[in-house]
């Protein structure tokens, strides 16, 4: 098994840390797999009762100038590694001002993501910082768990609002109920619903759009005011959006 | 004694006690001859510091009124800090402070006089004290490092803010690498990410030191020195010797000079590693690989062994976790906590007894001494630094 890639593109190298950033908001631990002309980042969370699963996939060539893998054998060319989400952003993190930065799958006394960072510097001479992240490798047995999650067909599909306005207002309503109701038509509305014995509040989102339907999309049929409604856990909602940052 | 601190000087004089706050809870204040000595020393007497302000600091300075004695007390750290707490205040609002001790009244004053009229007395009450004096000769160390403050925080700037140790070395091509240091647990399934930083000779103004060597030192209280030193944008120098003998880090200008003593880390004998563990290699830090941007070897990176191993062995347990090792009598560390931890660290200290001490003591001795000065000191009983809890005088 081996990997070895390098970013030397400044704006590579920010985009890719603000995904490690929105990962480490996610969850503790994710995986990390590596394939030929991907990497993916994966959380699997199957607690009974709204576990959160991501699955989040990133062409490997939109990011790096050299990218080399070589998975466990020639059939199943891929490589799943577990690790501390917030080590890889914060190694990232101290390459801000970096020329180079290369990532390579090592084995220092336990395996190990390194991190190595070149920085721009005013004398002639570099600094490089390296991170050595410890990671486990998850034998092949279980590379079935972290499968691309199937999306079902949708009854509605609808763009969000402004995600730092769906933020504030998810995060008030915390406060007073732990389930949250999400309903959304084809016409562009969107609301935010919490009942309690007390009070029901709903905030009301209009002119949304909807992104185009597919030509064999169930959701053809439907008329287009009616609302498709979900509960949510509100905190695992709240957690998901404070992962997201202003792009 | 009366001193009187103008200006922009009150916030050095500020920004130096947060800096002492960082290593002890006691400060011992003491009006000498050529200035204002403050000092503190933490708990396990592993890291000990000093800031002098010379006269010329002041706007007025009286160390002792005529035909009195020096005084010297010592005050508990987190009153006087409290006076300097905000620097931002200090800048913008304090024109004038003055310290005066009086053994008449059992206080430190301390007036700041501020805009607009207003003036803030504080009344610290404190405790006579013998003399605090590390014994320490920074021209005795062999090896000395000296950078600008701003390159040394840069330096540390990629460590997490948490971490309790760094090691210092030269590497490969006189590199200077900072390291992150975790003690090896055992029984810990969840390892610590590593971060080192390599930095290049052109960096330092001096750097006096071979190859290979490498001290382990006490990072937080490092930082402590550091964030006075960029604040006052002056060079820092360290003057370090083998493993185990205190480190000395100093600053000076012509108006202050500090002096941050820490303890570094015992390096185990290497003859009695022969058990092949890995573990036993992590304390004494390897300091080459990363400090050539040219080692791209692939083929060390090869784990496919690791990996065939894995699948095979029913439990993969016996694998990653490595022995634990019985090492030699007592912990390695001076920076443990307590003086439980310095009375074994005896056994280990480097041989060569300080002249005039008795071998129990050797550890503190080290770091610290009787000064008899003549003209100084008060003839009495040889300096007591803290209550040792064992009750050995």
């Amino acid at each position: 098994m081996k990997f070895r890639a390098k970013i030397v593109d400044a704006a590579c190298l920010n985009h890719f840390t603000r995904v490690s950033n929105m990962i480490a908001k996610l969850a503790k631990t994710c995986t990390l797999r590596i394939s030929p002309e991907k990497l993916n980042f994966i959380l699997c969370d199957r607690l009974v009762g709204g576990g959160v699963s991501m699955w989040c996939e990133l062409e490997q060539e939109n990011f790096f100038s050299e990218f080399q893998m070589e998975g466990v054998s020639a059939e199943n060319n891929a490589i799943y590694l577990e690790l501390t989400s917030e080590n890889l952003s914060r190694a990232l993190k101290t390459a801000q001002n970096a020329r180079t930065l290369k990532i390579k799958l090592t084995n220092k006394h336990f395996p190990c993501l390194t991190v190595s960072v070149e920085l721009l510097s005013m004398s002639t001479s570099s600094r490089i910082v390296t991170h050595d992240i410890p990671l486990k490798v998850i034998p092949r047995k279980l590379w079935k768990d972290f499968q691309q999650p199937s999306v079902p067909d949708a009854d509605v599909s609808i763009y969000l609002p402004v995600l730092k306005t769906l933020k504030s207002v998810v995060e008030k309503m915390k406060n007073i109920s732990n389930h949250l109701v999400i309903e959304a038509n084809l016409n562009g509305e969107l609301n935010l619903k919490i009942e309690t014995d007390l009070v029901c509040v709903t905030t009301h989102f209009k002119d949304l759009g909807n992104p185009p339907l597919a030509s064999d999309d169930a959701s053809r049929d439907r008329d287009p005011a009616e609302m498709a409604e979900v509960h949510v856990d509100i905190r695992k909602l709240l957690q998901f959006l404070a992962g997201q940052q202003t792009w | 004694m009366k001193c009187v601190v103008m200006g922009s000087n009150v916030k050095v004089l500020g920004k130096a006690v947060h800096s002492l706050s960082r290593i002890g809870d006691e400060l011992y204040l003491e009006p000498l001859d050529d200035g204002l000595s403050l000092r503190t020393v933490n708990s396990s007497r592993s890291a000990y510091a000093c800031f002098l302000f010379a006269p010329l600091f002041f706007q007025q300075y009286q160390a002792a009124t005529p035909g009195q004695d020096l005084l010297r007390c010592k005050i508990l750290m987190k009153s006087f800090l409290s006076i300097f707490r905000s620097l931002v205040m200090l800048e913008k609002t304090v024109e004038k402070c003055c310290i005066s001790l009086n053994d008449r009244s059992s206080c430190l004053v301390v007036q700041l006089h501020c805009k607009y009229g207003v003036r803030k007395t504080h009344n610290l009450s404190f405790q006579d004290c013998e003399c605090l004096q590390a014994v320490f000769n920074p021209a005795s160390c062999p090896h000395v490092l000296r950078a600008p403050a701003r390159i040394l925080g840069e330096a540390v700037l990629p460590f997490p803010p948490a971490l309790a140790e760094v090691t210092l070395g030269i590497g490969r091509g006189r590199r200077v690498i900072l390291r992150s240091y975790q003690e090896e647990e055992a029984d810990s399934t969840v390892k610590a990410m590593m971060t080192e930083m390599s930095i290049g000779e052109e960096d330092f103004q001096q750097l006096q030191a071979p190859e290979g060597i490498a001290i382990t030192f006490c990072l937080k209280e490092f930082r402590g020195l550091l964030s006075f030193a960029e604040s006052a944008n002056l060079p820092v120098s360290i003057h370090f010797d083998a493993p185990g003998r205190p480190a000395i880090f100093t600053l000076e200008d012509s108006l202050l000079d500090g002096h941050f003593v820490l303890a570094t880390l015992l390096e185990l004998d290497p003859h009695s590693q022969d058990l092949g563990s890995s573990q036993l290699h992590r304390p004494v830090p390897q300091l080459q690989g990363h400090s050539t941007p040219h080692q791209d070897d692939f083929a060390n990176d090869d784990i496919d062994s690791y990996m065939i191993a894995m699948e095979t062995t029913v439990s993969s347990e016996g694998l990653r976790v490595l022995p634990s090792v019985t090492l030699t009598p007592g912990p390695q560390r001076h920076c443990g906590p307590g003086p439980h931890s310095e009375e074994e660290d005896n056994d280990e200290a480097e041989p060569g007894p300080v002249p005039g001490t008795p071998p129990p003591k050797k550890f503190r001795s080290m770091f610290f001494g009787s000064i008899l000065d003549p003209i100084h000191s008060p003839q009495g009983p040889s300096p007591v630094l803290a209550e040792d809890s064992d009750g050995e005088g």
